[in-house]
């Protein structure tokens, strides 16, 4: 079975790799962003979003898991290719001209992935680390919302959605077309879904750091 | 009609050799509009080789866009500011006068340089040789339309056919990847009835040379389309894909 691990490093492989560890990712940003919205429904709506979390904890265990292992190859495996690409091009040029010929999206993706992730642990440590090691009786939505008043926390979880917006809306169409899908029928439709997606995600959790800290929550 | 002249200020890239550290040198030129990029370059040589000089290296062969050989990066691209042309294309006319334009070589770690902006593109030879060909026997020519080829994909296979090997792709890729190259060559077997016997050997055997010279791997910028001289498609790089999957799941190789 050597030839799968082989094929998995190769430079096409390695992409494989990004594109299916990015889509999975962006099907839990659906999931994440759609539980997320139960905050604009108050104290109760979200508490109750939290506790049917934590009824279905196993279930919820096993996602994780799995959830972070793509987290793990997508993360190392991007910055090993970003690592390699750099090698690829010991002396740079003197004149840069990747603004005439790429888009901001593609070119940063590697920098808005990096600053997600700081973003990511931070977050982890806030939120998630509280819903699992707090006790059962845990108000969540005090403690979410009282995060989104603190002026540096509601502004780095904004700038960073921004940034996961950038990063979305390469990634998007970038994974199908390292699946092969650019085809004059489809594709065309994946770069629209692509930008879609990339707005509705930036829109939908971009709007809540702004509520709380603007309006309170109430 | 009589143009004006007009004034430049070129810095051109000089190095002796791959070890050496290269740098910039400034020649102030007034050039005729009219005057193609690489002639200008032709009449710099003239001068400094009248006053003794080391004249100014760099590559040329067709001066028609026919032939890959020339290659310069002008202001940060690859054949310079103008899309669809290579740099023996480029005339003076797309030029402001007092412009400061910048030379440079194409860099990449599989182009080293060999002396100021000429550089050893081999690596791409050795990808071709390792499945850039359809294997025939050598007899009389065969009939042209003896295997009927629908005119789309005929056509197709063409446009992935002009790419002509310059290396603008790897040059112009932040990550120095020659997937569009390789994929063009991969994608005009690939689409006609000639190229199906070897078609997963192919693919195979011609990325892993590519990987084997430290070229880097795609991350869809498309840089490469955006500056490639024939208009090479991205769509190609997905077909390639496509074709590796499939080699992979399909082919007998199992190392
Ligand atoms: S794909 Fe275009 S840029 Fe790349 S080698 Fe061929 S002709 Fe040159
Ligand atoms: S010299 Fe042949 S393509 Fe420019």
């Amino acid at each position: 079975m050597s030839w799968v691990w082989k094929s998995l490093n190769s430079s096409i492989g390695k992409k494989l790799v990004m594109a299916i560890t990015g889509v999975a990712l962006m099907l839990f940003l659906i999931i994440h962003l759609a539980g997320n919205m139960s905050l604009y429904g108050g104290k109760d709506a979200f508490n109750n979003y939290v506790r049917l979390l934590e009824h279905i904890k196993p279930f919820i265990r096993v996602i994780e898991v799995i959830l972070a292992s793509v987290f793990v190859f997508h993360i190392f495996n991007g910055t090993r290719l970003w690592i390699e690409n750099k090698q690829a091009r010991p002396q740079g040029y003197s004149v840069n001209g990747s603004r005439k010929n790429t888009d901001v999206f593609s070119r940063t993706a590697f920098i808005t992935g990096s600053i997600v992730f700081i973003f990511l642990v931070i977050h982890l440590q806030t939120i998630w680390y509280k819903f699992n090691y707090s006790g059962s009786e845990l108000d969540l939505y005090t403690i979410t919302t009282e995060w989104f008043q603190v002026w540096w926390y509601a502004a780095l979880y904004f700038i960073s959605v921004l940034l996961l917006g950038f990063h979305l809306n390469h990634g998007f169409q970038s994974a199908f077309q390292t699946f092969g899908w650019n085809h004059k029928k489809y594709f065309p439709f994946i770069e629209k879904l692509g930008t879609v997606y990339a707005l509705i995600m930036t829109i939908g959790f971009g709007s809540i750091p702004v509520y709380f800290f603007f309006f309170g929550g109430k | 009609m009589e143009h004006k002249k007009i004034n430049l200020t070129l810095k051109v890239w000089r190095q002796q050799n791959a070890q050496s550290k290269g740098s910039f040198t400034e020649y102030k030129v007034s050039v005729s509009p009219d005057s193609s990029f690489l002639e200008m370059l032709d009449d710099i040589n003239n001068d400094l080789e009248k006053k003794n000089l080391e004249p100014i290296t760099f590559e040329s062969d067709c001066r028609e866009g026919i032939c890959g050989t020339c290659g310069l990066v002008i202001n940060g691209q690859p054949h310079g500011p103008i899309p669809r042309i290579a740099t023996c294309q480029l005339h003076m006319r797309n030029f402001k006068d007092g412009d400061i334009i910048y030379v440079e070589p194409f860099r990449a770690k599989a182009f080293p340089i060999i002396k100021d902006l000429m550089v050893d593109r081999s690596a791409m030879d050795r990808v071709m040789e390792a499945g850039g060909f359809i294997s025939v026997n050598t007899l009389s020519v065969p009939d042209g339309n003896a295997i009927p080829i629908p005119k789309e994909i005929a056509s197709e296979a063409m446009d992935a056919a002009q790419c002509i090997g310059c290396g603008a792709c790897v040059a112009a890729c932040k990550n120095a990847s020659a997937m569009l190259f390789v994929s063009a060559k991969v994608s005009q077997f690939a689409l006609l009835p000639q190229g199906q016997p070897e078609r997963y050997k192919r693919v195979e055997s011609m990325v892993k040379v590519m990987d084997e010279y430290g070229f880097g791997s795609c991350s869809n910028t498309y840089a490469c389309e955006a500056e490639c001289p024939k208009g090479v498609s991205v769509k190609n790089i997905a077909r390639m894909n496509r074709e590796y999957f499939m080699a992979k799941v399909k082919s007998q190789n199992v190392e």
